[in-house]
């Protein structure tokens, strides 16, 4: 008796009118199963976060966001990761159009290929892309020396692994565009270039930025590439897993939290960005 | 002067063939057609925006088919407007001039002409998605105007608009295509809209072209029974037996002054059939004693299907005849049609 009390205060707080309909027991108790399984996983997310915010202390977070070892690391990241999208955007965003508007041969198993980044181990890639910018690669031999070890080894480790989420949001992006108005603008005088320049881009856009800054987080936050490519300079996801190492639990702590707020605001900026136009954010 | 010769295209889902049609200078030209039989393909292979698998098109005897659709010079304005979203009126207007690097004066005088000619001076600094569908469509017809086009192609233009703002554009295209003398390719699946606007019609049904015509002809004369079922002639007939001024029409002599030995079907309005209760004397030549089958009503008139034998004609009349004429479903009536009333082909 109490139970079913129970149960029935807990729908009227919990479930939404569709749902209400058809109002007997057991679908109130599906109902029920239903929210609780969706809020574990909700706090599974959320809670270790907050647990390691609330268990730094103000102090200690001061302590490292003075720590010049810490700023450099924070500024090598972000610039690496900076770069690596930027230079991609350039190859990135006209492969997304040719994806969007061209139906050939092979495109999808181009669509495989850029997705594959994902699949793929990253410590396994960043062995991977050794053999491409290491020392005794092509490259290395080229340039005299690897590409490991230096702040584009890691911007190229990063690129490699963030790149599927630029072309893919850019690719969406693109799609969303009627293709009638380019058409339009090609009838109106507009070469192909000026239609992809003052047509396309600008409708776009929107979708490319979020994916750029969706690419840029992902290359702040990768570790198993980068730490194979370069464990010095140290990134900052490379710098908490070697305070880690040699020092403990708490010393790690403070570098993680700052990473996660870093991490936190540029999402929250993404997010920010798909609201305004008054829309669901969409999944880039 | 605009010349398709045989062009086809199969897009898998439904293909055309061998469309043949020239329009001429300052034409007003309509393709008519029901959905689905490849218009609309047909604009884009003009606009050069979808390549022919087969055929040729010339533009003044030369040679167009591989030209890109920004060499041209034709410019489209569609159903659904296809106005740029960020951009405002008065660039969206001027996006062709633009694009073709005119000068600044030539922008100015040019956005100036077509903002009076199409009233829509107040709207230039606004943006599309808060307009009115007429406003878009005299917008999108701006914005196509501008670069003073050699053909203006129109698809389906008036077919989103209501009632009201579809037959104020109807009037606007027509004095358009008059003043400025400009060649326009109309598409359309509407007869009414056909005849009323065009200098010529061509007919597209299945895919292919099936009469090419001045709107008089080709409802004085449709090619056959498809043709004039779907201009929503009524009372099409086909004729077994013909000779000068005779028809022999489902089992029944009809006479028709304008019928000859090469005569296979015959229509008559039906605005033209009297009904009566009685027999009367006239000088129309045509009378038949029928049974009501059907009572249709349509707007002010109603649609009386009467029956003799293998013979349906559909008449109108008014709901006081109705009355006068005690007209029910299974009453006998008489038709009478003068023999002028009948149109052969």
């Amino acid at each position: 008796m109490r139970l079913n009390h129970f149960a029935d205060s807990l729908e009227s707080k919990l479930v939404t009118k569709e749902f209400n309909i058809i109002n007997n027991q057991r679908i109130r108790w599906f109902n029920i199963i239903l929210t609780l399984l969706g809020s574990s996983v909700v706090l599974f997310i959320i809670a270790p976060l907050i647990n390691i915010i609330i268990a730094t202390s103000i102090t200690d977070l001061k302590e490292a966001a003075i720590d010049h070892q810490v700023i450099q690391s924070i500024k090598l990241t972000l610039m690496a990761a900076f770069l690596a999208t930027l230079t991609s955007a350039l190859a990135g965003i006209p492969l997304a159009y040719l994806l969007a508007r061209k139906k050939f041969f092979g495109r999808s198993i181009l669509l495989a290929i850029i997705d594959l980044p994902i699949i793929i181990p990253h410590s396994a890639a960043g062995i991977a892309l050794l053999t491409v910018i290491g020392r005794q690669s092509f490259i290395g031999r080229f340039l005299g020396k690897g590409l490991t070890g230096t702040a584009i080894g890691i911007s190229v480790a990063m690129a490699f692994v963030s790149l599927p989420f630029l072309v893919n949001a850019a690719r969406q992006a693109f799609e969303a565009v009627p293709e009638k108005l380019e058409k339009v603008a090609r009838t109106l005088g507009a070469s192909p270039s000026r239609t992809f320049f003052t047509i396309s881009l600008p409708l776009a856009w929107r979708g490319i930025l979020s994916g750029m800054i969706l690419m840029w987080a992902r290359g702040i936050s990768e570790f198993g590439a980068v730490v194979i490519i370069a464990y010095h300079p140290m990134t900052t996801p490379v710098m908490v897993f070697q305070r880690f190492n040699d020092y403990g639990l708490s010393y790690a702590r403070s570098v993680a939290v700052l990473l996660i707020l870093i991490c936190v605001s540029i999402f929250v900026i993404l997010r920010l960005l798909n609201y305004t136009k008054g829309q669901e954010p969409t999944n880039a | 002067m605009l010349e398709l010769h045989s062009i086809s295209k199969n897009l898998g889902s439904f293909a055309m063939a061998d469309i043949s049609i020239k329009i001429n200078n300052g034409e007003y030209f309509v393709l008519l057609g029901p959905s689905g039989v490849g218009k609309s393909v047909l604009v884009d292979i003009v606009a050069g925006l979808i390549k022919p698998d087969d055929g040729r098109i010339f533009w003044d005897n030369k040679d167009i088919t591989l030209e890109p659709p920004e060499a041209r010079g034709f410019a489209v304005a569609y159903q659904d407007y296809a106005l740029f979203p960020h951009l405002t009126i008065r660039q969206n207007i001027t996006y062709g001039l633009r694009a073709t690097g005119c000068s600044s004066g030539k922008i100015a005088s040019r956005l100036q002409m077509l903002t009076e000619m199409l009233n829509i001076h107040e709207l230039l600094s606004r943006r599309p998605t808060n307009l009115s569908g007429g406003e878009q469509q005299r917008v999108a017809l701006a914005r196509a105007l501008a670069i003073e086009p050699k053909l203006l192609l129109l698809d389906e233009p008036l077919s989103a608009l209501d009632t009201n703002t579809r037959l104020r554009l109807r009037k606007e295209l027509k004095r358009i295509n008059k003043e400025l003398g400009i060649s326009v390719l109309h598409v359309t699946h509407d007869p009414e809209e056909a005849m009323t606007l065009a200098d010529q019609i061509c007919v597209m049904l299945d895919n292919k072209v099936q009469q090419i015509a001045t709107p008089t002809q080709l409802f004085r004369k449709p090619s056959d029974p498809e043709v004039a079922e779907f201009l929503g002639i009524r009372n099409v007939l086909p004729v077994t037996k013909a000779e000068k001024g005779k028809c022999f029409v489902c089992d029944k002599n009809v006479y028709a002054s304008s019928a000859n030995a090469s005569t296979s079907h015959i229509w008559i309005k039906p605005e033209e059939i009297l009904l009566s209760i009685e027999p009367f004397d006239s000088s129309a030549r045509n009378q038949f004693k029928c049974r009501v089958a059907e009572l249709d009503h349509r707007d002010s008139l109603l649609a009386v299907h009467a029956i003799c034998g293998k013979l349906t004609l559909i008449a109108l009349i008014t709901y006081t005849s109705l009355k006068k004429l005690e007209m029910e479903v299974g009453k006998d009536v008489y038709v009478t049609f003068k023999s002028s009333a009948v149109h052969c082909f």
